[in-house]
C-alpha cells in the first residue's frame, strides 16, 4: 500500500496569522477509505489551529500490528522505511519538526513501537539500513507522536478561541481502546485511567461522561474471524457508556470505530433492545465545535448516523 | 478421571523454545490470574491466559492446540498489569508463530464472505492476516 | 629479623597431595627464616605449643603458618603470638589447603610447587609486617533513638531501663506510630491501643529518657562515641505545661481538616490533641491551616480567648537543641503504600474503595459504638496492593498484609456472620508463630479466601458499588462480583522521611528502598556505620513481634558497645607517609566515609571513622596514602614472591576478604579443581588494588591479573567495587597503550556462592595467559616507565 501522492500543502485561511507549524504527517491506509472522516476532519481542525500536517511522500504500510517475537527484525522494515521518509522531508526543510504526526492510533502504536525498538538497538538499525540499501540510512532521530499529543501541547486558550458551537448539550464518553495507551512505553496517558480526551472535550464545552469501559479492547482484528465475539465487546463498551449517561462515544482509531459502530448491527441481532449509539472520530466533534464545514466530517461514512443527535442538540443545522 | 500429564525432557525444550521466541521469562509467572481477569476475549477462550502460561511453564506442547492463542487480540491489557512484568501477548504470539511457521494458516480469506470483505476496513484485514496467517 | 615457618599436614588434608616436608625445607632456606617445620596438626594444643616454644627458644619475631584458611584458624594462631608476647599482627598465613591441596587433587607436583610459592609469599609479606597496636577509644552511655513508633519506644525503654541516657526524637506531636492506629493485633487479637498505651506512658515516666516530640533531627556529625546531634523542636503553639487537653479550644476552633490519625475518614480541628491516648496528651496547633498562623494579625484567636489555662502561645518559635551521643538507633518506620498509584483499583476515585489502615480505624470506632463510616454489605479484601507488583515498582512482599487481612476479615465476619467477606490473594503467607492457626480460624469463621489477583475494579456510576473481575486460579473460573466495600491490603514502603537521616549517618539502602543491615544473617540490626543500629520497619517490612524483637536487639547491640567504657578499633586503617604527601586533596572526595581531611598542608585520617577499605589509595598521585596490614610495599613483595621463578603465565588473583577470598575457600571446600598457575592474594577490598600495583605485577611478569571484589550491594565497603572497576579500566587502557592485550586484566564483582563462575573465570584467565604467553621483556620495561610517568601524572 504505497501512496504516490505528493505532500499536501494547504493554503493559509487568513493572511496575517502567525507562521504555521509544519509537521510531517503519516495517514495510513484506512484513513484514505473508511476512516476518511477522521483524516478530513483532523486536517481541517489542524489547519484551524495553525498546524499544517504535511503528508509524507511515498509512505507505505505502518507495519500494523506490531510483531511480538524476538526474531522479527524483518517485520520492522515497513515502519522504519516510513521513518526514512520523515527524515527526508525534514532534511529537505519541508517541515519544522522531526516528529511525525499520526491520526490512526494503530499506526501510531506500530510506528512508535518499531522506531523505539530499532533506534534502541544500534546493531538492528544497521542491519535494516544495510537491507534497505537503496534508501538513505535512517539516523534514528525522528520521533512518532499522536495528534492528541500535539493538541495537548497547544495553548488551551487558543483552542477555546476556535470553539464556535460549544458542545454543552452533548453527553459524550471518550473511548481509548488499546493502542493509544498500551504498552506503557508506547502509551500517551495513564493506561488505566486516561484523561487526555476528557480535557480537550471539556475545552470544547462537552459534558464528558466517564465510561468505566473506556480502556477495554474492542476486539481489534478478531472482527475478521468472529464478528459476534467482537459485537459482545461492543455491547459491553457502549452499554456501560449509556448507563453512565453517554449519548455518544469518541475514538481515534478506524478499527475501533468500525467495531464500535458497524458491529452494532450484530449487537442488535443478539440484543434486540440495544439502543444504537453514534461513534464519533474525536476530530469530527472538534470540527463541529469549531463550526467548520460539516462536509469535512464525512458523516456519510458513519454506520450509526450521528447527525440526528447533533441536530437534536442544536449542534448542526437542519439539512446539513 | 483426572488426566495425568507426563513431564519429559521434551517439555523443557518446548519451554525453552517459547521463552526464546517470546523473550519473556515465562518461569517467573506466579499464576496470580491478573492476565485472565484483564482479558477482553476471555469468553471465547478454552483455557485462561494464566492457564496457558502454566502449560508453557510445564512444557506442555498442548498449548499449541488451544483456541486461546488464536483469539488473543494483542490488546496488552494483561501486559500493563502483570505484577511480574511479563507480557502474555508475546507468549501467545510465540505460540502462534510456532504453528504459522509450519505454514499452517489459521485464517483463510476464502472463508470470509464477499460482502463482509467489502465492508471490513483495510486495517482489520491487514492486522488479522499478520496475526493469523504465516 | 627472625621468622619461623610452620607447614601443616592437616591430618592428610594437605600432606596427601603436598610434599609438606619439601615445602618446609625449601622455605627454610629463604632469608630471615631461622626455623621451618612441618607438623600433623598445627592448630592442636601440641602444634600451638610448638610455635610458642620456638618463639621463646629461637627468639622469633615473625611467624608464618602454612595451613588452612586464615578465616578458620587465623584467630587461634594470633592468640599463640599474643600469649607468647608477640604482637598478633606479626603472623602471616599461607592458605595451602583451600587454595592449594583441595583444588589440586592428584597433582602432587603442581600442588607442592604452589604450596611453596604461597608460603614464600607469606614470608615475603611477613618481612614487612609491623606490630599493629590495638586502638581504643572511650565511649559513654548516651544514645539517640530516632522515631517514636513501637520500635523506637521499645529500644528507648530497654536502654533507659538498663541505665543508659536516651534521647528519643519523634517527628509528630505524639509517640505511638502506626501501631497506635491499629484495631487489634494478629494472631492474638489483643487490642492494639490497650497493649501499646502503657508502654507509651512508660516513656516520659522513665527518668533516663529525654522525650522530644514534634521534633526533627536536623544534623548528625561525628562517629561512634561522639555523634553531635542537632534537633529542631517545632513550635506547638500550646504550652504543654499549662494545657490540660480539656477540649474547649477544639470546640471553638473554626478550621476543620482531615484527621491523619483517622486516615482522613473524619476531620479534626486546627488545634487538636493527636489522639485519645497520645503522649504527650496535649493540644497542638497545626500551623499549616490555623487562621491566625497562616493569615497573621488579629485573625481568629478563638482558642486563645477560650483557653482557661492561658496555654495558647502564638509567639512560639522553632528551637534547636544540641547534644552528643555515643550510639544511634534509627527507628523511623515505614509509609503505607500510596494506593492511588495502583490506578486500576480506583482508590481516591471510587467512593467505596478504602485501605486496610482505614478499615482498622473503622473497626476501632465501630467497636466503640461510635462508627465513623458504616460497614455494611459485601466486603472484599484485595491482597498485595503495592507489594509483589513490578507495575508499581515494588518487588518485595510486605509480610503483614496476609495476616492483617485475615484479622480484619474474621473480625468483620464474626461480628456479623451473615455478612459476605472475601479475601482475594495470590499466595497466603502465614509463616509466623500462630499465624497458620489464625488463618484457619478465619476460614472456620466463613471468610472466603479466593486465590486470584483482581485484575480490574469498576464502580457503578449510580449505586457506587464496586465490581471486581478476577480469575479464581484454583478452579480456573472467572469471577465478576459486586461489593459494597473493597479494602485494599496496602503494603509497606520505605519512608522518604528516612532519607535525610540515612544521609547524615551514611547508611545505605537495599534495592527495595529500605535501609541496609550490615549482614543479613549475623548483623541484622547493625549498619556499616559503626555505632548506628536499625530497629523495626526502617530496615524492611515486618510485624509487631519482629519489630519489638529487633528493637531490643538494637538496644542490646548498642549496650554491647557502650557498656565497655571503651571500644577497640580495627588496626587496619589508612595512614599517610607524610613526607610524600603534598596536600593535593584528591583523596578527600575519594573516601566513602568522609574520614579524610587536609590539615596543615597534609592529609589527615580520622582513625575512628576510617573503615580500612583502602579505596582512597588509588586516588593518591604520590603514593603517600597507605593501609596498615596491607601496605603498598607488602603487597608488592607478595606479588614479587608469587611471580618469582615463574614463566610469565602466572595468574594473580586479588581477592577481597569479605567475599572473594571466602569464595575461593568455598571452592576448595567443595574440592573444585582449577589451574595450578594461579595465586590468590588477600586484600581488604577490590578497591584497595591500585592501578599501579596491577601494572607493577605485569612488569614483574604476571601473565594475567584478576581482581575480585564483593558486588557493590553486599560489599562492606561503599564504593569499593566502583573504584575497582575504574582501576581495571585504567589498567586496560594503559596495557593497550603499551601494546599488551587488555584482556589480561579482569575485574569481577562476585558473591560467595558463585563457585563455578569463579573457577571458570580463573581457568579462563590461565588459559588466556598460556595462549598469549609471557609479556615480552621490552613491553614489561615500558610498563615500568608507564607506571612512573603517565599513570601518576594523569591523576592531576
Amino acid at each position: 500500500m504505497t501512496s504516490e501522492q505528493t505532500s499536501t500543502t494547504r493554503a493559509a485561511p487568513d493572511t496575517g496569522s502567525p507562521k504555521r507549524t509544519r509537521l510531517p504527517y503519516y495517514p495510513g491506509c484506512t484513513l484514505k477509505t473508511t476512516g476518511k472522516g477522521l483524516e478530513d476532519s483532523a486536517l481541517a481542525v489542524a489547519e484551524t489551529l495553525g498546524v499544517e500536517l504535511v503528508e509524507l511522500p511515498r509512505w507505505n504500510c505502518c507495519g500494523v500490528v506490531t510483531s511480538l517475537t524476538d526474531d522479527d527484525l524483518m517485520r520492522h522494515i515497513a515502519p522504519i522505511r516510513n521513518m526514512v521518509r520523515v527524515q527526508e522531508v525534514s532534511d529537505a526543510g519541508l517541515v519544522d519538526d522531526k516528529r511525525v504526526v499520526t491520526l490512526c492510533s494503530m499506526c501510531f502504536n506500530a510506528l512508535k513501537w518499531s522506531n523505539a525498538r530499532i533506534v534502541g538497538d544500534a546493531e538492528d538499525l544497521k542491519s535494516l539500513n544495510d537491507f534497505m540499501y537503496l534508501e538513505e540510512d535512517y539516523r534514528g532521530d525522528a520521533e512518532v507522536v499522536h495528534f492528541l499529543e500535539i493538541l495537548k501541547e497547544l495553548d488551551p486558550e487558543a483552542i477555546a478561541e476556535q470553539v464556535k458551537t460549544p458542545l454543552g448539550e452533548l453527553n459524550v464518553a471518550p473511548y481509548y481502546g488499546c493502542t493509544l495507551l498500551r504498552p506503557k512505553s508506547i502509551g500517551i496517558d495513564d493506561p488505566e485511567d486516561p484523561t487526555i480526551q476528557q480535557e480537550l472535550l471539556e475545552i470544547m464545552g462537552a459534558t464528558v461522561i466517564d465510561n468505566p469501559y473506556k480502556t477495554v479492547c474492542c476486539g481489534s482484528y478478531q472482527t475478521v474471524q468472529d464478528k459476534y465475539a467482537v459485537a459482545e465487546l461492543t455491547h459491553g463498551i457502549l452499554s456501560h457508556a449509556r448507563a453512565a449517561g453517554a449519548e455518544a462515544v469518541t475514538t481515534f482509531c478506524p478499527l475501533c470505530a468500525f467495531n464500535l459502530d458497524n458491529r452494532q448491527r450484530e449487537v442488535l441481532e443478539k440484543h434486540p433492545d440495544f439502543e444504537p449509539m453514534p461513534v464519533f472520530y474525536f476530530t469530527q466533534l472538534m470540527a463541529v465545535a469549531f463550526g467548520l464545514n460539516p462536509k469535512c466530517c464525512r458523516f456519510d461514512l458513519n454506520h450509526t448516523d450521528p447527525r440526528p443527535l447533533l441536530r437534536g442538540k442544536g449542534l448542526m443545522k437542519e439539512g446539513a | 478421571m483426572a488426566e495425568t500429564v507426563v513431564i519429559t525432557v521434551k517439555s523443557e525444550a518446548f519451554l525453552k523454545k517459547i521463552v526464546a521466541l517470546s523473550a519473556e521469562a515465562i518461569t517467573v509467572c506466579d499464576q496470580c490470574g491478573t492476565c485472565s481477569g484483564s482479558c477482553p476475549m476471555i469468553a471465547e477462550m478454552d483455557v485462561t491466559p494464566s492457564q496457558l502460561m502454566r502449560m508453557v511453564q510445564l512444557g506442555q506442547s498442548e498449548a499449541l492446540d488451544t483456541k486461546t492463542m488464536w483469539v488473543c487480540a494483542s490488546c496488552f491489557a494483561c501486559t500493563v498489569r502483570c505484577p511480574r512484568g511479563l507480557d502474555v501477548s508475546k507468549v501467545a504470539e510465540a505460540l502462534r508463530q510456532v504453528t504459522l511457521r509450519r505454514s499452517v494458516d489459521h485464517l483463510d480469506i476464502r472463508n470470509i464472505p464477499d460482502d463482509e470483505l467489502a465492508e471490513l476496513p483495510q486495517i482489520a484485514l491487514v492486522s488479522a492476516f499478520r496475526k493469523l496467517t504465516g | 629479623m627472625r621468622i619461623g615457618v610452620y607447614v601443616c599436614h592437616c591430618g592428610g588434608n594437605i600432606s596427601e597431595v603436598v610434599d609438606v616436608e619439601k615445602v618446609a625445607k625449601a622455605v627454610g632456606e629463604q632469608g630471615n627464616v631461622v626455623i621451618s617445620r612441618d607438623y600433623g596438626h598445627m592448630c592442636s594444643d601440641v602444634g600451638q605449643k610448638l610455635i610458642a616454644d620456638d618463639i621463646k627458644e629461637h627468639e622469633l619475631d615473625r611467624v608464618v603458618v602454612a595451613a588452612c584458611s586464615p578465616q578458620f584458624q587465623g584467630g587461634t594462631f594470633m592468640r599463640v603470638l599474643e600469649t607468647s608476647g608477640l604482637n598478633p599482627h606479626l603472623l602471616e598465613m599461607a592458605n595451602i589447603r583451600e587454595h592449594c591441596s583441595w583444588t589440586l587433587p592428584g597433582s602432587p607436583k603442581e600442588a607442592t610447587e604452589k604450596a611453596e610459592s604461597l608460603t614464600s609469599m607469606a614470608v615475603a609479606k611477613a618481612r614487612l609486617d609491623e606490630p599493629l597496636e590495638k586502638r581504643t577509644m572511650p565511649i559513654g552511655k548516651r544514645v539517640l533513638v530516632i522515631g517514636g513508633g513501637i520500635a523506637g519506644i521499645q529500644a528507648a525503654l530497654d536502654l533507659g531501663d538498663a541505665g543508659f541516657e536516651v534521647h528519643l526524637v519523634e517527628r509528630t506531636p505524639s509517640i505511638g506510630g502506626k501501631m497506635a492506629q491499629l484495631s487489634r493485633t494478629f494472631p492474638t487479637e489483643d487490642c492494639s491501643a490497650c497493649i501499646l498505651s502503657p508502654k507509651m506512658a512508660d516513656v516520659p515516666a522513665n527518668p533516663n529518657i529525654d522525650l522530644l516530640t514534634n521534633s526533627e533531627v536536623t544534623a548528625i556529625e561525628g562517629h561512634l562515641g561522639s555523634f553531635d546531634v542537632t534537633v529542631t523542636k517545632k513550635p506547638r503553639y500550646v504550652d504543654p505545661d499549662k494545657c490540660t487537653a480539656c477540649g474547649l479550644c477544639e470546640e471553638k476552633c473554626p478550621v476543620s481538616v482531615p484527621d491523619e490519625f483517622e486516615e482522613g475518614l473524619i476531620e479534626r480541628k486546627a488545634i487538636h490533641v493527636p489522639f485519645g491516648f497520645s503522649v504527650p496528651n496535649k493540644n497542638v496547633i497545626d500551623e499549616s491551616v490555623c487562621l491566625r498562623l497562616t493569615k497573621g494579625g488579629d485573625v481568629c484567636g478563638l482558642c486563645e480567648k477560650i483557653c482557661p489555662h492561658d496555654a495558647i502561645d502564638f509567639g512560639d518559635r522553632p528551637e534547636t537543641e544540641q547534644f552528643t551521643v555515643d550510639t544511634v538507633i534509627v527507628a523511623t518506620g515505614y509509609d503505607i503504600f500510596d494506593a492511588t498509584k495502583k490506578t486500576v483499583y480506583g482508590f481516591g476515585r471510587f467512593e467505596n474503595v478504602i485501605t486496610g489502615l482505614q478499615m482498622e480505624r473503622m473497626v476501632v470506632h465501630g467497636a466503640e459504638g461510635t462508627p465513623i463510616r458504616p460497614i455494611k454489605g459485601r466486603i472484599a479484601f484485595i491482597q498485595c496492593v503495592g507489594s509483589r507488583d513490578e507495575q508499581v515498582g515494588n518487588e518485595y512482599c510486605s509480610r503483614v498484609c496476609c495476616m492483617y487481612a485475615s484479622k480484619l476479615s474474621q473480625l468483620l465476619k464474626r461480628s456479623d456472620p451473615s455478612r459476605d467477606v472475601y479475601v482475594f490473594y495470590t499466595d497466603l503467607r502465614s509463616f509466623g508463630k500462630g499465624f497458620e492457626e489464625y488463618y484457619k480460624r478465619g476460614q472456620e469463621a466463613g471468610v472466603k479466601f479466593v486465590r486470584g489477583r483482581p485484575a480490574e475494579l469498576r464502580e457503578d456510576p449510580v449505586t457506587k458499588r464496586v465490581t471486581i473481575k478476577v480469575e479464581d486460579t484454583l478452579s480456573r473460573q472467572m469471577i465478576e462480583s459486586e461489593f459494597d466495600l473493597v479494602v485494599l491490603s496496602v503494603g509497606m514502603t520505605a519512608s522518604a522521611q528516612t532519607d535525610p537521616i540515612a544521609e547524615m549517618l551514611k547508611l545505605t539502602k537495599s534495592p527495595d528502598g529500605f535501609l541496609q543491615e550490615a549482614h543479613p544473617k549475623f548483623k541484622p540490626v547493625d549498619t556499616l556505620t559503626e555505632g548506628v543500629f536499625l530497629a523495626g520497619t526502617v530496615q524492611g517490612p515486618k510485624d509487631i513481634p519482629d519489630t519489638v524483637t529487633q528493637a531490643s536487639a538494637a538496644a542490646a547491640r548498642a549496650i554491647r558497645l557502650m557498656n565497655q567504657g571503651e571500644y577497640t578499633l580495627d588496626p587496619v586503617v589508612a595512614f599517610v607517609h607524610e613526607e610524600a604527601c603534598d596536600g593535593c586533596g584528591l583523596c578527600v572526595p575519594a573516601c566513602p566515609v568522609k574520614a579524610i581531611a587536609i590539615s596543615g598542608g597534609v592529609t589527615e585520617i580520622s582513625e575512628s571513622s576510617c573503615t580500612g577499605c583502602g579505596v582512597c589509595i588509588s586516588a593518591c598521585p604520590t603514593e603517600a596514602l597507605d593501609l596498615k596490614g596491607y601496605t603498598n610495599a607488602q603487597l608488592l613483595e607478595e606479588v614479587r614472591a608469587a611471580l618469582s621463578g615463574g614463566d610469565g603465565t602466572t595468574v594473580l588473583v586479588f581477592a577481597d576478604d569479605m567475599t572473594v577470598y571466602r569464595l575461593a575457600d568455598n571452592v576448595g571446600t567443595a574440592r573444585m579443581a582449577y589451574a595450578p598457575n594461579s595465586r590468590i592474594i588477600r586484600v581488604p577490598s577490590g578497591g584497595r588494588v591500585t592501578p599501579r600495583l596491577i601494572l607493577e605485577a605485569f612488569s614483574l611478569g604476571a601473565g594475567a591479573v584478576l581482581i575480585g571484589d564483593s558486588e557493590e550491594k553486599s560489599s562492606p565497603f561503599v564504593g569499593s567495587a566502583a573504584t575497582m572497576k575504574e582501576n581495571v579500566a585504567a589498567v586496560k587502557s594503559a596495557l593497550e597503550t603499551e601494546g599488551i592485550d587488555p584482556e589480561r586484566v579482569l575485574g569481577l564483582e562476585l558473591v560467595t556462592v558463585m563457585m563455578a563462575g569463579f573457577v571458570g573465570r580463573v581457568n579462563g584467565l590461565c588459559a588466556l595467559a598460556n595462549k598469549l604467553g609471557a609479556v615480552p621483556e621490552d613491553k614489561r620495561k615500558a610498563l615500568v616507565e608507564h607506571v612512573n610517568d603517565k599513570l601518576l601524572s594523569n591523576k592531576r
